[in-house]
């Protein structure tokens, strides 16, 4: 696995520091911050190959929302839903703004790390389709209709 | 306490009609009767009055004549002339031949001696001095006696008028037929209660009634309420019914002119009427009451029917309303739970985390450390579990309406217990309807639906027993029916079985959310699931689906 920077957002102190530590721990280039606004702040500066997002975040702006900024300040970030409630649909509306999946609280780490395998390597073949995408545009293929794939 | 209600509802309504339908009715046929009586009565009267004019009028006339006839007689001859016994003879034919009804004729003389006679009886020389009769005749020169026995111990009535001739007074005296006389009272002796009589001032019958009483006995009658003119009135007679009674004083103002008849008599036509009347009335009544009785009824029962339909109808919606708040609760409840049993298994995650650390690797208790950790991360589980379940209701997500073969499914369902029932010595039989349509639905989720109620009913049972599993097809409407012959569920918690965190099982063993979560499923596809239990019986689940057509692809 090549190396990739990670960031989770999640209003829940203990469990974002944990996560944190957790992962950083198994090497993975991580930061955590506590609210949306502070995660657009760094996704601003700085490019993430993954966000892990908490749907829910009383307070600032919530997690939607914040996925939509992402995806507008750097469409190429993977953004995986954390929701704790059983709000599927809005679960749903993320995946349709271009969230790569969503995962249910409470969660073992290890059921986090494999899907953040999944979205890395959807990420890899996205880059590459994209990157070929781009080779075709150049090279004036007319109509190749462009889709995303979830697995 | 219902029952008593519809009871009263149904009693005042009967009530109400019978006393607004049959109070003008009763009215109107009792006015209409009352008037009928009075119009009949009125006529009948009329009737019997004329009937009095004209008898009295006959009667005035009859003596008119007579006394006429007599008179002209007197005056046309001389007494010398009426003392020749020949002349006399002649005189009475020719009186009976123009006027008729005279028994005899006799000359009396100033002293009141009988000088000539001629008729049945031996009269002749006879004094009449002292008779009564004789002073009046002398004193007023007309007279009309009332009826006597007199010496011929017969009851009859003279005419008698005086001549005055010269210095000499003589009397022309003749006795009139009672029987004539009477025959024309009898005239008015009207259909079989009709009588006609005279009477004197004093109530003494001057002719033979048809009823009660002879000629001279007194009559019952109170001639002192007969005034000028015609009275009319009523009496009751012995037998209790009424007679009416008409009477009118003749021209001589001596004799009373009385016509009665039997009130059943004249009052038979109105007593007919009356009858048809009343039955007309009593079939009214009768279809009145039978009428409204039998719409009462209807309505009541109608009445029972749609609240019984409507507290049906409110039960059901108290229990979804119940279960649709609960379901919020419940939600937010996992929620609350979701977000600290992911700090607690990220917390135990990182201890097992630290445990791998060499410096923990010798530590005497690391089995210990890491079973227990391994316990904490189970039973966060369980929990999650349990919050899923309860999220699981609270999820939205668009149905994808796939084909729903519900035998199928059934079939499918059965399958994967199968194995299960068998050890458990529990037998599942199929009894599916071959008609069931291709509904539109969602399958998993039916098949959770089956799938809990079939454990359910492995688990009543225990072991030993059977299941059955029914499937059918009505009125666009596809019923599953899920029997089984175990313990059953008593009446007071049936109610319960489909609430939240409701179970009977062990603690541990069941979360209490297998039947709320199928109650829940089965309510958004539009259907309905219901239970019928008897202790030591079994229970039946029924699961109705409407069915829904799939579109065509």
């Amino acid at each position: 696995m090549e190396s990739f920077r990670m960031l989770v957002v999640d209003d829940e102190q203990d469990f974002l520091e944990t996560v944190v530590k957790r992962l950083k721990k198994r090497k993975i280039d991580t930061t955590g911050v506590l609210s949306g606004e502070a995660a657009l702040e760094l996704v601003k500066e700085s490019f993430f190959d993954v966000v892990i997002l908490d749907i829910k975040m009383p307070g600032g702006i919530d997690g939607i929302e914040t996925l939509r900024e992402i995806k507008k300040l750097q469409p190429l970030t993977e953004v995986i839903l954390l929701t704790g409630h059983g709000s599927i649909e809005t679960s749903i509306e993320g995946m349709k703004l271009g969230a790569f999946d969503y995962v249910l609280k409470p969660i073992k780490l290890e059921d986090l790390l494999k899907k953040l395998g999944q979205a890395l390597e959807s990420k890899n073949v996205h880059d590459q389709k994209i990157r070929s995408a781009r080779i075709k545009e150049i090279l004036r293929f007319p109509g190749e209709v462009l889709d995303r794939q979830e697995d | 306490m219902k029952t008593t209600l519809y009871a009263n509802l149904r009693k005042k309504n009967i009530a109400i009609t019978l006393i607004v339908s049959l109070a003008p009715l009763l009215l109107l046929g009792g006015t209409i009767y009352h008037q009928f009586v009075q119009m009949y009565k009125e006529k009948i009267e009329e009737q019997i009055r004329y009937r009095v004019a004209g008898q009295t009028e006959a009667v005035d006339l009859f003596l008119k004549e007579r006394t006429a006839v007599l008179s002209a007689m007197a005056a046309l001859h001389t007494l010398e002339d009426l003392k020749d016994e020949q002349r006399l003879s002649r005189v009475f034919e020719i009186i009976n031949s123009s006027a008729g009804a005279f028994v005899d004729l006799g000359v009396i003389d100033q002293v009141g001696k009988h000088l000539t006679y001629i008729g049945p009886y031996n009269l002749k020389g006879l004094n009449y001095y002292h008779e009564g009769w004789f002073e009046m005749i002398m004193n007023r020169g007309v007279f009309i006696s009332d009826v006597y026995m007199g010496f011929r111990r017969l009851p009859h009535f003279i005419i008698a008028v005086r001549r005055q001739e010269n210095q000499k007074t003589w009397i022309l005296r003749a006795t009139i037929d009672p029987v004539i006389f009477g025959g024309i009272l009898r005239s008015a002796w009207v259909g079989k209660t009709g009588d006609a009589f005279l009477v004197d001032k004093n109530g003494i019958l001057q002719t033979q009634p048809r009823f009660n009483g002879r000629t001279l006995e007194t009559s019952n009658l109170d001639t002192s309420l007969f005034g000028g003119g015609i009275t009319i009135f009523e009496k009751e007679n012995e037998q209790g019914g009424k007679r009416f009674y008409a009477g009118k004083w003749l021209q001589n103002e001596q004799w009373l002119m009385v016509i009665s008849q039997e009130m059943q008599e004249e009052m038979s036509g109105l007593f007919a009427s009356r009858n048809v009347q009343i039955i007309i009335i009593l079939s009214g009544v009768l279809a009145i009451v039978l009428t409204t009785i039998f719409t009462t009824n209807q309505t009541v029962n109608r009445l029972k029917h749609f609240d019984h339909k409507m507290n049906k109808l409110n039960a059901q919606l108290v229990q979804s309303d119940k279960l649709a708040a609960l379901g919020k609760m419940a939600a937010g409840v996992a929620h609350e739970i979701n977000n600290p049993l992911a700090v607690i298994i990220q917390k135990t995650g990182w201890i097992e985390d630290l445990l791998l650390e060499e410096d923990f690797q010798h530590s005497k208790n690391l089995k210990e450390f890491k079973e227990s950790l391994h316990k904490i991360e189970e039973h966060v589980e369980r929990a999650k579990k349990v919050a899923h379940n309860m999220l699981g209701y609270a999820r939205r997500m668009e149905p994808r309406l796939e084909d729903v073969d519900v035998n199928v499914t059934l079939d499918q369902t059965i399958g994967l217990l199968e194995n299960f029932a068998r050890t458990n010595n529990i037998k599942i039989t199929k009894v599916f309807a071959a008609d069931i349509p291709i509904t539109a639905g969602e399958q998993s989720k039916l098949q959770q639906v089956f799938f809990n109620l079939i454990t359910n009913a492995i688990d009543a049972i225990g072991k030993n027993g059977e299941i059955i599993v029914e499937s059918e097809h009505k009125n666009s409407v596809i019923q599953v029916r899920i029997i089984d012959n175990g313990p059953g569920i008593p009446k007071e918690i049936q109610p319960k079985v489909f609430d939240p965190f409701f179970t009977t099982k062990q603690t541990g063993k069941g979360t209490g959310l297998g039947l709320w979560v199928c109650y829940n499923i089965i309510n958004t596809m539009g259907g309905s699931i219901e239970l019928r239990s008897a202790t030591g019986k079994g229970t039946t689940f029924f699961v109705r689906i409407p069915v829904v057509i799939p579109e065509k692809k």
